[in-house]
């Protein structure tokens, strides 16, 4: 599958040999993905201030229980999530800012867009580049199934399915024992699984909630409301799936700082993968 | 191409730092200048240009707001805004019940009406539980009454060279006078209606008594509350400062507030 850049064999190579692993618009969609994300998760933040309660249902206001609520006391900060009751304080709901000032907006100035408070302009910020996220995935989607990204790359084979298969790889990679040589060079199925589930899942489902809390939006699909069970329960939903693409992207880090992260970076630059010797082979 | 080995736990400690270090500190400082530049602030709002412009495309003119049922009420309509006018004017109607309130219809319209409360619930009625939504993010579902704005308009005459509706306030915010406005297309949809009801009960002050709009579509800060004059217009570049309403002009909340 990967194109070997010489005739030479991993077993009989003394050099590592450089594999052309991923292809321009894989590249240039991580990096912009990588970028808009950013944008809209610090710009999300900046909302969510504006009122930091998450209800279930079609409503929910000051009034109604909130599930999820970020707040302050005269001298702390707390998250509450149902019953339990987290202090915060200097995080979130009561932090100090850039001048010294203690502030009771619920995430602090450094985690939004912009970080003194202004709900007007984190939406603009956050709809502008909703518009990039949802045409760069549409575009990269529709490259994936006609360029063969997802058939060659992606689609998970027959024995991949198997769970001694996966938990293998569960195994594998809880004690850090990364593949060497070719098999590097391919998705190995966790990588598989949670690249669909981002590509397929994840960012789709923060679009479709994402629309689904416009008022315009619910006139014209009023479906959307009863797939999402309501504009809260969207809003709570859209919440929630930022959070898994947060913990995405922790992990993603980690592996690759695992990996090598030179040559893990290097490669969503170049294309070009330098495959590491596999046991034994070391010279 | 260089093939120097570095033992990966070094690499890892390295860049992990430096990637830490570079990804934080031009973000923070660089954000806020970024986002006051006016070309960034013209591209920034290209987002709502196409949030209007996709919505106005796919949506029915006439697409209707979900309507609920009385099961559906928030137990508490919360408000938000102006919460009480100011001054004696409007204390003093408030005391009489509103019985001398007017409301002014002007502008592009071939016969000027000025109603009074008495006027406007002798008019057709609507009744409609619908969601209210705040652009902070919280929603309240409640039951309003009151006439179709269309139909108004259309007592009003209103002309063909009228592209939007203007709603003047009776209320204040940091001592200037509370403003909206929508387009055609909004005004004279079903659902937009002047409510004096919430609830089967009249309207309170806290949400906009004697008289406020619903524009069902769009996100609460259009929903002019405390309305004294309902004006056509050709164009909004005389209206405040030119963006259509009161926050519009203040902080850029959008014009349309579809989403």
């Amino acid at each position: 599958m990967a194109e070997a850049e010489s005739p030479v064999t991993p077993s009989e190579a003394s050099l590592p040999v450089r594999v052309y692993r991923h292809r321009l618009p894989v590249r240039i969609w991580h990096w912009a993905n990588a970028v808009t994300l950013l944008v809209l998760l610090m710009s999300g933040l900046m909302i969510f201030n504006a009122h930091p309660r998450l209800y279930w249902g079609q409503y929910g206001a000051n009034p109604d229980y909130a599930w999820f609520a970020v707040g302050s006391t005269p001298k702390t900060g707390f998250l509450r999530v149902g019953a339990t009751r987290i202090e915060t304080t200097g995080v979130l709901g009561r932090w100090t800012d850039a001048n010294g000032k203690s502030q009771t907006w619920a995430f602090p100035g450094w985690a939004t867009i912009p970080t003194t408070y202004s709900l007007a302009d984190g939406r603009r910020w956050h709809f502008l580049f909703a518009w990039v996220l949802a045409i760069s995935l549409t575009l990269f989607m529709l490259w994936s199934l006609i360029g063969g990204h997802l058939k060659r790359d992606l689609h998970v084979r027959r024995g991949e399915w198997s769970l001694r298969h996966i938990w293998q790889d569960v195994k594998d990679h809880a004690r850090l024992r990364l593949p060497a040589g070719e098999a590097a060079a391919r998705y190995n199925i966790l990588q598989k699984l949670s690249y669909i589930g981002v590509i397929f899942v994840l960012l789709p489902l923060m679009i479709a909630t994402g629309l689904t809390m416009s008022p315009g939006m619910n006139a014209s699909m009023p479906w959307l409301l009863d797939l999402f069970g309501g504009r809260q329960s969207a809003r709570s939903i859209h919440f929630l799936a930022a959070w898994a693409l947060i913990a995405f992207f922790l992990v993603h880090i980690a592996m690759v700082l695992l990996a090598g992260p030179v040559n893990e970076i290097r490669s969503m630059m170049t294309g070009w993968f330098r495959l590491r010797p596999e046991k034994g082979e070391r010279a | 191409m260089s093939d120097i080995l570095i033992p990966r736990r070094q690499l890892f400690a390295r860049t992990g730092c430096l990637v830490a270090a570079a990804g934080a500190l031009p973000l923070l400082s660089g954000c806020d200048a970024i986002n006051g530049a006016p070309a960034v602030r013209k591209i920034l709002s290209m987002g709502e240009e196409m949030n209007r412009a996709s919505q106005r495309a796919l949506m029915d003119r006439d697409a209707l707001a979900r309507e609920f049922s009385r099961a559906d009420l928030s137990p508490i309509f919360r408000s938000n805004g102006t919460k009480l006018p100011p001054g004696d004017d409007y204390a003093a109607h408030a005391a009489n019940g509103f019985v001398d309130w007017r409301v002014q219809v002007t502008g592009l319209v071939a016969r000027p009406l000025s109603l009074s409360l008495a006027d406007v619930r002798a008019m057709p009625q609507r009744t409609q539980i619908t969601r209210h939504d705040c652009v902070e993010g919280w929603s309240a579902i409640g039951q309003w009454t009151g006439p179709r704005l269309g139909r108004i308009l259309a007592a009003a005459g209103v002309r063909d060279s009228a592209r939007y509706i203007v709603f003047r306030c009776a209320d204040r915010i940091g001592g200037d006078l509370y403003y909206e406005s929508c387009d055609m297309v909004d005004a004279l949809h079903p659902q937009t209606i002047m409510a004096w009801a919430l609830n089967d009960a009249v309207l309170p002050i806290a949400n906009g008594a004697p008289l406020r709009l619903r524009i069902e579509r769009q996100l609460g800060y259009k929903h002019a509350k405390y309305v004294n004059a309902i004006e056509a217009v050709a164009s909004l570049d005389a209206i405040g400062e030119g963006k259509g309403g009161y926050w519009e002009d203040r902080i850029d909340y959008e014009w349309y507030a579809g989403i």
